[in-house]
């Protein structure tokens, strides 16, 4: 019996050794160009996933990705299946009742695009009536729901390219999401034809000023420090802008 | 447990309570209707109407519900814009909705399983009763009226309540079509307070109450109309 306990401890340490030699980053199945998207064979790349190779190497950590639903980041987080969620995750007060956050590193830019005919744009008038695709449970959903549910209406979807469908076919007249996105929804061959940016929205730091960032166990603060240092370190010396340069044309920070 | 949130989201989920009603009790009674034609054009002479039946139950009874529905609403509904006029008719505000074309594909994927159920159910109704029918003078259409459907009717009846079932368990699909019904209203509960299992919980004890009652007005029919063997 003491054998077994004392080889059962052994193990113990062990498997909890080689769970720090590397972190494990759960970025979300669904695809989220620019952002986390995945190339023909299945892997993932991305500005995100840029994101993650600078900080690794800063930090000189083996590191690696876990596929996970988006509804499943939260839960796979707390059952240690991953160590961080790196997935565009925005930092609100009710994801901070469950999970902590690492500092900001990028900031989420809303926005809406609509169809080229009819002249839109983002006025009140303009928006009086309109049907509006939005992404369930998004920062943008809180932001409509502030600011725009008198005058239009918020359609829900699961994901945004999902919306976007029904913007080309008319059925809904804006899509509200990140810009980043919403970019390069517009670079495809449909978008070119259909749609055009119609602006971004008035900011609202109590909904939008957050910023996305990592999402970390509660109570896991030594990772949350090394990951804050090394977003910080990668801003510095200039690569975060490097990476960023491929896909915006603009600092996301 | 958390449910603490269920006041905030009462009318959410009353909604989509409505909403997977509304959806069985449009689907089911418009697709037993077209049911009853795809049989009797099945067990009938005609040959083009029983070629024409054949093909329907088999194409949506050999296909995926869910891809019925998206080839519906992104394929038939995205066209739907091109037609001139219609968008500015008093149609639109229907036919821009995912409501319309859910339950468009629920009635028609419907009615061709029970179509199949209840040409089996008339083929069931024994040779003898319609022999009588014949023999006492009555035209075919009364025959089909007064005795062949209603016997199949009773019949088929114990499978039918069991698709009843089975169709109210498909309706969480359509909310893959922006409807916000009640699995749509679990969905946006899930992501926006991050509990995942307290309201899964919730609307899976509404669709068994939904299923036990659906049995329970069966058994009721069943017993009503009672059959002598």
């Amino acid at each position: 019996m003491m054998h077994l306990g004392k080889a059962l401890v052994v193990a113990a340490t062990m498997l909890a050794t080689s769970a720090q030699a590397e972190i494990r980053f759960g970025v979300v199945n669904e695809a989220y160009a620019p952002y986390t998207t995945k190339d023909a064979t299945g892997k993932a790349i991305g500005w995100e996933i840029d994101l993650m190779d600078a900080i690794c190497k800063e930090l000189k950590e083996q590191c690696t990705i876990v596929d996970v639903a988006w509804d499943g980041l939260i839960p796979a987080l707390e059952s240690k299946k991953i160590d961080v969620i790196w997935s565009s995750m925005s930092i609100t007060d009710e994801r901070r009742k469950r999970i902590d956050f690492t500092d900001k590193y990028y900031s989420a830019l809303a926005g809406m695009i609509g169809a080229k005919d009819g002249v839109m744009g983002l006025t009140t008038e303009q928006l009086n009536g309109k049907m509006v695709g939005i992404a369930v449970s998004t920062t943008q959903s809180a932001y409509f729901k502030k600011h725009f549910a008198d005058i239009a209406t918020e359609k829900s979807y699961a994901t945004v390219d999902e919306s976007f469908q029904d913007l080309a076919s008319g059925r809904v007249d804006y899509i509200f999401a990140d810009t980043g996105p919403l970019k390069e929804l517009l670079k495809t061959d449909l978008g070119k034809e259909c749609c055009e940016y119609k602006g971004s929205v008035e900011a609202d730091d109590a909904i939008l000023g957050a910023g996305v960032g990592g999402g970390i166990r509660k109570g896991d603060n030594e990772l949350r420090d090394k990951l804050n240092g090394a977003i910080k370190a990668v801003r510095a010396n200039g690569i975060y802008a490097e990476f960023s340069k491929k896909y915006f044309d603009y600092d996301p920070y | 447990m958390d449910f603490t949130w269920i006041p905030e989201y009462q009318n959410l989920l009353l909604h989509g309570v409505f909403l997977t009603f509304l959806l069985l009790a449009i689907s089911v009674p418009l697709g037993f209707g077209l049911a009853i034609f795809l049989a009797i054009a099945q067990v009938g002479d005609n040959p083009i109407a029983r070629w024409i039946s054949k093909g329907y139950c088999t194409f949506f009874r050999g296909t995926p519900l869910l891809i019925q529905l998206w080839l519906i609403y992104y394929g038939l509904g995205s066209y739907l814009p091109y037609i001139p006029g219609l968008r500015a008719s008093f149609l639109w505000p229907v036919l821009r909705e995912g409501l319309f074309f859910a339950t468009l594909a629920l009635t028609l994927n419907f009615a061709a399983y029970q179509g199949e159920i209840l040409r089996g159910a008339m083929l069931a109704v024994p040779k003898g009763e319609l022999e009588a029918a014949r023999a006492v003078g009555m035209s075919p259409g009364m025959i089909l009226r007064r005795i062949w459907l209603p016997r199949a009717i009773r019949i088929g009846l114990p499978t039918f309540a069991g698709e009843v079932v089975l169709q109210l368990k498909a309706t969480p699909i359509v909310f893959s079509v922006t409807v916000m019904d009640l699995y749509g209203a679990a969905y946006k509960i899930r992501q926006d307070t991050l509990l995942v299992y307290e309201p899964l919980l919730l609307v899976t004890v509404f669709y068994v109450t939904l299923t036990f009652v659906i049995t329970q007005v069966f058994q009721k029919l069943e017993n009503a109309v009672p059959v002598r063997r």
